[in-house]
């Protein structure tokens, strides 16, 4: 197997899992709406890892291009977000999700 | 080699510990703050791969918009206090083991998948200037269109957040 500065490639994909898992675990166990956002940033960084880790694999720029709009796209969703977020405590004072099963106020 | 595979091992142990502090801390501040600590480890796993560039812009998008981002509504929304109602113990079992089965299912995969076997070429990508060339040449269009979305987000965010209230009664 090929390594990576000495660090077969393998390791990474058991971190990029375990990383992704905490992700979902965080936001299927928690109810307060920024920390599920939270969760989401730090699923999107774990598959980031996994490109910038394949990308040195085979030498190829691409996967770190890919990486640098993930980075803007998680951006802009970020911004928008938490305006929602913002725009949802202001109705219902409360950043609870279990306050919108019902998709309205 | 084992001075990299120390540090891989260090900052892999970083990342997966403040992961978990993110999810089980009480306080949405303090998930911020070991949010901020993943990221970093995150970003130290870039230079250890030899993406510096994406390590720099990781530091300064992540850590430095994002973070403060997620900090600055908190302090606004007044949620730095442990209010939170709790998940039923049997929906916080469920989430468990709904997470305990996705790895069960990625290990199954990674596991069962053939070895890689592509021989790769030693070309230098990751430093700003490779990147900055791959970045405006075959990927100038798709670099030119996330202008106009993050163009797009901002005036979404400004139009969320504005007070409709405006109008009707002037402070």
């Amino acid at each position: 197997m090929k390594t990576l500065q000495g660090i077969p490639l393998d390791y990474y994909l058991w971190l990029s899992a375990a990383l992704f898992t905490i992700g979902v675990l965080g936001v299927l166990f928690r109810r307060n709406a920024i920390v599920i956002f939270m969760c989401i940033e730090l699923m999107l960084n774990a598959v980031n890892l996994l490109l910038v880790a394949f990308s040195n694999y085979y030498s190829d720029a691409s996967g770190q291009v890919f990486v640098f709009f993930i980075m803007a796209v998680a951006a802009a969703e970020v911004a928008v977000g938490l305006a929602i977020l913002m725009l949802m405590y202001r109705n219902t004072k409360t950043t609870d999700i279990n306050i919108l099963n019902r998709l309205k106020w | 080699m084992t001075f990299t595979n120390n540090l891989f091992y260090f900052l892999s142990f970083v990342a997966v510990l403040s992961a978990l502090l993110v999810v089980f801390s009480k306080n949405p501040v303090h998930s911020v703050l070991y949010l901020i600590i993943t990221f970093f480890a995150i970003a130290g796993h870039y230079v250890l791969l030899n993406a510096q560039f994406l390590a720099a812009v990781h530091v300064i998008v992540y850590a430095g918009a994002i973070m403060v981002l997620f900090l600055y509504v908190i302090m606004l929304l007044n949620l730095n206090h442990e209010s939170e109602t709790h998940k039923s113990t049997l929906m916080k079992l469920a989430a468990t083991i709904s997470a305990g089965l996705l790895l069960v299912v990625l290990v199954g995969s990674i596991r069962g998948s053939e070895q890689l076997m592509v021989q790769p070429q030693q070309v230098e990508v990751g430093s700003v200037k490779d990147m900055g060339r791959v970045l405006f040449k075959e990927f100038l269009l798709p670099f030119e269109i996330s202008s106009v979305l993050l163009l797009v987000a901002m005036i979404g965010a400004v139009m969320l957040g504005k007070n409709e209230e405006e109008g009707k009664n002037p402070s």
